[in-house]
């Protein structure tokens, strides 16, 4: 439809819209994230919920306690090669749509753990994320923020067409291969269809 | 409290059989520690918990060591014969010195508000023979921090009454702690990479 005429008939008290524009509307203003928290971004996470920064205006106060219900793993803390696995299974239980924000150092990176041996450098290694907050821990404002990013990027899918969101296409997975513990690391150390190792020329 | 010299001449009055040795500590905080041998420890243990002027109840920590082996270099002066005179010249002997495993406990008395004693258990070796007798019988508190050292150094607490890994997973394999531990190649990129990560990034991306 075009702009002007959209424009034109809002001022005359005619709402037009489209049925992807109301499903976007409809989606990115229910995101309910999935109530687990790893570590002391966790606490973070919790303020931002509460009264002071209130993530309720945004539509994303039921923190679902059931995988099955949420929309969105807010990944906030350290991810230890030992939890993983069961971080992988989570995801994989909530059903699509679905999204992930990676919060903080250490769920984007490995953070100041990075150089150990028994922290995941990255949730993106196993899933696909769609939101990576850095900071140690982020403030309540930073979620707030990557909340609204993730808000934007619902907005503008197309739910036709080559770009439409992984959970319109049929060929996509419905599940993501779930590491296995290993005698030195897990098995395999990364999902190579979700996240490869970055080629990196440094200069002499 | 009593000075170490008199807990250690107590010790070895009432435990027959029993070895401690004081081991020194040269850096300023100066805190000199007894090492027990595996054969009397448990007792010795006991003894530190029930003599009623130590009453050393509580184990605050339980803490290990990696010792390498290490080839220690000895230089002496010998008299030898060189072209019809007698001269002395210096010479170095070098010999091996084994590693070992050593498990530390840092003991407190609630009782009496005073502490610590510190405790050395030490393995024969790092590899085949790894193993102390556990303490776990005499401080109860003892146990996760014993697992902990198993996890990690891979010491075998024998009389220990749950002995698995704690923090790691049960298949793995590997000691993370020890000084030999080789750590998966996962190491991706470092933004401002030093030293020994500069080493890592340069053999992870070769220019």
């Amino acid at each position: 439809m075009d702009e002007g005429l959209r424009s034109e008939l809002s001022k005359q008290g005619v709402f037009t819209t489209s049925l992807e524009e109301l499903y976007n509307w409809g989606r990115k203003n229910s995101i309910w994230p999935l109530g687990f928290g790893l570590a002391c971004c966790a606490i973070e996470m919790m303020a931002a919920s509460m009264a002071r920064w209130d993530l309720a205006r945004f539509g994303a106060e039921v923190f679902r306690p059931s995988p099955r219900q949420a929309d969105l793993m807010i990944v906030a803390g350290t991810v230890t090669k030992k939890m993983a696995p069961q971080v992988v299974r989570l995801y994989n239980q909530m059903p699509e749509p679905k999204y992930v924000i990676a919060m903080g150092a250490c769920a984007i990176s490995g953070g100041p753990f990075k150089q150990g041996y028994n922290v995941l450098k990255g949730i993106d290694r196993y899933i696909p994320v769609d939101v990576h907050i850095p900071g140690c821990p982020p403030r309540p404002e930073a979620l707030l923020h990557a909340f609204m990013t993730l808000q934007r990027k619902i907005d503008e899918q197309a739910l036709t067409g080559a770009q439409r969101p992984r959970h319109l296409v049929a060929e996509a997975p419905s599940e993501f291969p779930v590491p296995e513990y290993g005698e030195h690391d897990l098995e395999p150390a990364n999902n190579p269809a979700v996240w490869q190792p970055p080629t990196l020329v440094r200069g002499a | 409290m009593e000075t170490l010299e008199q807990i250690k001449g107590r010790v070895e009055a009432a435990v027959p059989g029993a070895s401690l040795e004081i081991v020194p500590n040269d850096n300023p905080a100066g805190q000199r520690s007894l090492l027990v041998d595996n054969a009397h420890a448990l007792a010795v243990a006991r003894l530190l918990r029930d003599d009623p002027s130590l009453r050393l109840d509580y184990a605050s920590n339980v803490t290990g060591i990696d010792w390498l082996d290490k080839v220690v270099q000895e230089k002496r002066k010998v008299k030898q014969v060189i072209e019809g005179v007698e001269r002395e010249i210096e010479e170095t002997i070098e010999h091996k010195k084994p590693g070992c495993l050593e498990v530390v406990y840092h003991l407190y008395s609630m009782e009496l508000k005073h502490g610590p004693v510190i405790l050395r258990l030490r393995t024969v070796n790092r590899a085949d023979n790894a193993r102390v007798p556990s303490l776990t019988p005499v401080w109860r508190g003892a146990e996760f921090q014993e697992r902990e050292a198993y996890d990690l150094y891979g010491i075998t607490f024998e009389g220990h009454p749950d002995l698995r890994r704690i923090l790691m997973w049960d298949e793995f394999k590997d000691f993370p702690m020890r000084k030999d531990y080789v750590e998966p190649e996962d190491y991706e990129y470092e933004p401002t990479p030093h030293d020994q990560l500069l080493e890592k990034a340069r053999r992870h991306y070769p220019s």
